[in-house]
């Protein structure tokens, strides 16, 4: 956005200035970016960052949504979620979702890869297999998981049934919730990620690698000295969507726990739906809207900027 | 999900199960299906509702279908919305051009909100219009509770009253007589003995945590009364601080430290817990006046318990309570009519509610009338039970969580399963209701 501002402002710029620009390229370019930077810039000022101002000035009111927002209260939104126990529990929920996906995910998903990545039998059915869960609609896995984990009915009552022990209602559990629900996640977006770095192990010169083989390597050796550091950019750009989409995790968790039990389940974006637009408080459910953004934004430009710097 | 209420109260709520779903989908189908064979020329009337009950929408359908035939160029289009997503979308929708022409409401807090934006129409004029031929069609006490100021906000269909059902056989077993619970010892006696008789007493859904609010709403009214109550709701005296709202909460703690519920409750929703009940798998329930027919809906085999299994008694008093035995927790539903309506809508309303309709729906065994004279044509003893508990009603409070609008209610909702699973104290359980209507 930043680029595409400065660019349009380029030409009605300073005489001075202007004639430093006249270079051929940029008349050139010139009704081209008339012609196709409106749409885009209109799109995205009016769904992105339209909504996004009226969220932070929503933030400051009392609002139920209904009318327009008169009731003036300042940052008392904030402060009321901050001294919210369900929303401490959320923040925390979403670093140990967060947790999980960089030290069990990703780990699985680089093991499977090695192992898909090459020819052999079957690697394009495991893929396959491994893949399938990322392709279910969230809301699908959550109910076909909450079924799994049923007391009553589900599999797990069965499997509890068939050795004859007393069923665990893990969903219903408030300390064991989180860890069902993590299971899930995990469950749900390995092969996303395995795929990610079966497209990087492709691209890993295999001459390097026998080079390393040649100077003695063994497996574990080539694997952390040569494979691991030519797929840097992409464990980079996988551990950057794993974060966000930990960040922004609704769908799959509604029709599991809905949150619940005692709140033992939210995270940011389930709390902002539970407390913000399902109590009618959408000054409330703003102000979550604008934490989640500032904490999406400081972590995706500051990783972007420290890590990602070379890719 | 049908009837009704909220996050509350009613039974409305239910996540989806697969049994669910294929409710969903019928009623959907119907909905869509109907939306189809509308035409342009008609004044198109916008019905929205949340009744997953096909039986029930059936009923309706055929009283809209008898009025069009005696009104030509009127087409009433019912829509369906879940519960929870009725909830969730309302506001959007009724400031959108998309909004229904009526729709259903639990009354209280969050009819009162809508009134004030502006998004729905006044219905004092036409309802008092021929010297209120309209309104004195109905009970009275139920057009006052739609009724903010001196201005009705919506039409009348039906009462409701919670109360506890329970599974004859397996208070037998335990050697339990309904009769002998008169009081709240009683009653914790009572899951004692079916406990000790390897019985789950109660079936609770925590999952949706309003079938748990019940209690609470309960022991508070026999506590304190409805004087107490009214205080707090207006925000007078000590409020929920109140030391009778503060011991119904350690009644309620008493009660979670039995166990009494299933296994698992905290994540059932209530048509799970419905089913838990109409499975055999729970010799009680607290649950609203149609809980022989939602039972049965959402039984494993289909058909849940039989109707002579099925009992029913009032909530228990609590030793020295203020409130009356006779004092009765449960909803008041209606139609609001929003702005833009076409007068037809207004008219259908009257169509649908008065006597006869009213005869028609009571007879399925959809409601509690309304309309006066429509009650007798009750047939279901349980329902005339909870009728006939209604008509003798001293003090009939609509559920709390609807009462004290969206964001309060559900604080009340939170509360209660937490006062309940020892999460939080009784004066912490008030502190938090008492703080979240400070900021109202």
């Amino acid at each position: 956005m930043t680029h595409a501002t400065a660019t349009m402002t380029a030409p009605s710029a300073v005489p001075t200035a202007k004639t430093r620009y006249k270079s051929p390229t940029v008349r050139g370019r010139l009704p081209v970016l008339i012609l196709f930077l409106p749409p885009a810039l209109l799109l995205f000022t009016l769904f992105v960052i339209l909504p996004m101002g009226e969220a932070a000035w929503y933030s400051l009111y009392r609002w139920n949504g209904y009318g327009s927002p008169e009731h003036f209260i300042g940052l008392r939104n904030f402060q009321v979620l901050f001294n919210n126990a369900a929303f401490s529990t959320a923040l925390i929920n979403n670093g140990l979702i967060i947790l999980a996906s960089l030290l069990l995910q990703i780990p699985l998903a680089i093991w499977l890869a090695t192992m898909l990545a090459h020819k052999i039998k079957g690697a394009v059915t495991f893929r396959l297999i491994f893949f399938l869960p990322y392709v279910l609609a969230d809301v699908a896995a959550g109910l076909i998981w909450r079924f799994v984990y049923d007391g009553d009915y589900g599999l797990f009552a069965a499997i509890a049934g068939f050795f004859g022990v007393a069923t665990p209602y893990v969903l219903a559990d408030k300390n064991l919730a989180i860890y069902a629900v993590l299971a899930v996640i995990i469950w749900k977006y390995f092969g996303f990620h395995m795929m990610l770095f079966i497209a990087g192990l492709q691209a890993v010169d295999k001459n390097v690698l026998e080079a390393a083989e040649i100077d003695g390597a063994r497996g574990w050796q080539k694997f952390r000295y040569v494979t691991l550091p030519l797929l840097g950019s992409t464990v980079r750009i996988s551990v950057f969507f794993a974060i966000i989409g930990s960040l922004q995790l609704f769908d799959l968790i509604m029709p599991l726990t809905g949150g619940g039990p005692l709140n033992a389940t939210q995270t940011m974006v389930t709390f902002l739906y539970t407390y913000g637009v399902m109590r009618m408080q959408v000054g409330l459910g703003s102000a979550v809207g604008v934490v989640l953004f500032v904490i999406c934004v400081t972590l995706a430009f500051g990783y972007k900027r420290i890590f990602m710097r070379h890719d | 999900m049908n009837h009704t209420y909220g996050e509350a109260p009613l039974r409305a709520r239910h996540s989806f199960t697969v049994k669910h779903l294929s409710a969903l989908a019928a009623a959907t189908g119907m909905a869509f299906l109907l939306s189809t064979g509308a035409s342009a020329a008609q004044t198109v009337v916008k019905w929205l509702h949340l009744e997953t009950v096909p039986a029930y929408v059936q009923v309706w359908e055929d009283i809209a279908r008898k009025y069009e035939a005696e009104h030509p160029g009127v087409d009433i289009q019912l829509q369906f919305l879940e519960n929870e997503a009725f909830k969730a979308k309302l506001p959007t929708l009724l400031q959108s051009d998309d909004a229904p022409d009526f729709f259903y409401s639990w009354g209280g807090g969050v009819l009162k909100q809508q009134s004030e934006t502006g998004a729905l129409m006044d219905l004092t004029g036409a309802m008092s219009a021929d010297n209120g031929a309209w309104v004195k069609s109905y009970n009275p006490a139920a057009v006052k509770g739609f009724t903010f100021g001196d201005k009705i906000f919506a039409v009348p269909y039906k009462l409701g009253t919670v109360s506890f059902f329970y599974n004859k056989a397996l208070f037998e077993k335990a050697g339990v007589k309904a009769e002998d619970i008169k009081s709240w010892d009683n009653f914790l006696d009572a899951v004692k003995k079916l406990k000790a008789a390897g019985v789950t007493p109660i079936a609770g859904g925590g999952g949706d945590k309003w079938p748990l609010h019940f209690y609470w709403s309960y022991l508070v009214m026999r506590n304190g009364g409805q004087e107490v109550f009214e205080a707090a709701k207006n925000k007078e005296g000590e409020g929920f601080m109140d030391p009778a709202i503060i011991k119904a909460g350690s009644q309620l703690a008493d009660l979670g430290k039995l166990e009494p519920f299933q296994g698992g409750y905290l994540g059932a929703n209530w048509s799970q817990t419905l089913g838990i009940f109409g499975d055999g798998g729970a010799a009680m329930i607290l649950s609203f006046e149609n809980t022989e027919d939602d039972q049965r809906t959402h039984a494993a085999d289909g058909k849940g318990l039989a109707r002579e299994n099925l009992g029913r008694f009032a909530f228990p008093m609590v030793e020295g309570g203020k409130g009356k035995p006779t004092d009765t927790l449960g909803g008041l539903n209606g139609w609001a009519v929003t702005k833009k309506a076409p007068p037809q809508a207004v008219d259908f309303l009257r169509y649908l509610t008065n006597r006869e309709n009213e005869r028609i729906q009571a007879k399925a065994g959809m409601l509690i009338p309304v309309a006066t004279g429509a009650e007798e044509a009750i047939t279901d003893p349980l329902m005339r039970a909870a009728a006939d508990q209604l008509a003798a009603s001293t003090w009939h409070q609509n559920y709390f969580d609807q009462d004290l609008g969206p964001a309060v209610g559900r604080v009340v909702n939170d509360v209660s399963v937490e006062i309940l699973t020892g999460q939080m104290s009784p004066e912490e359980g008030s502190r938090m209701i008492q703080d979240a209507l400070g900021l109202e």
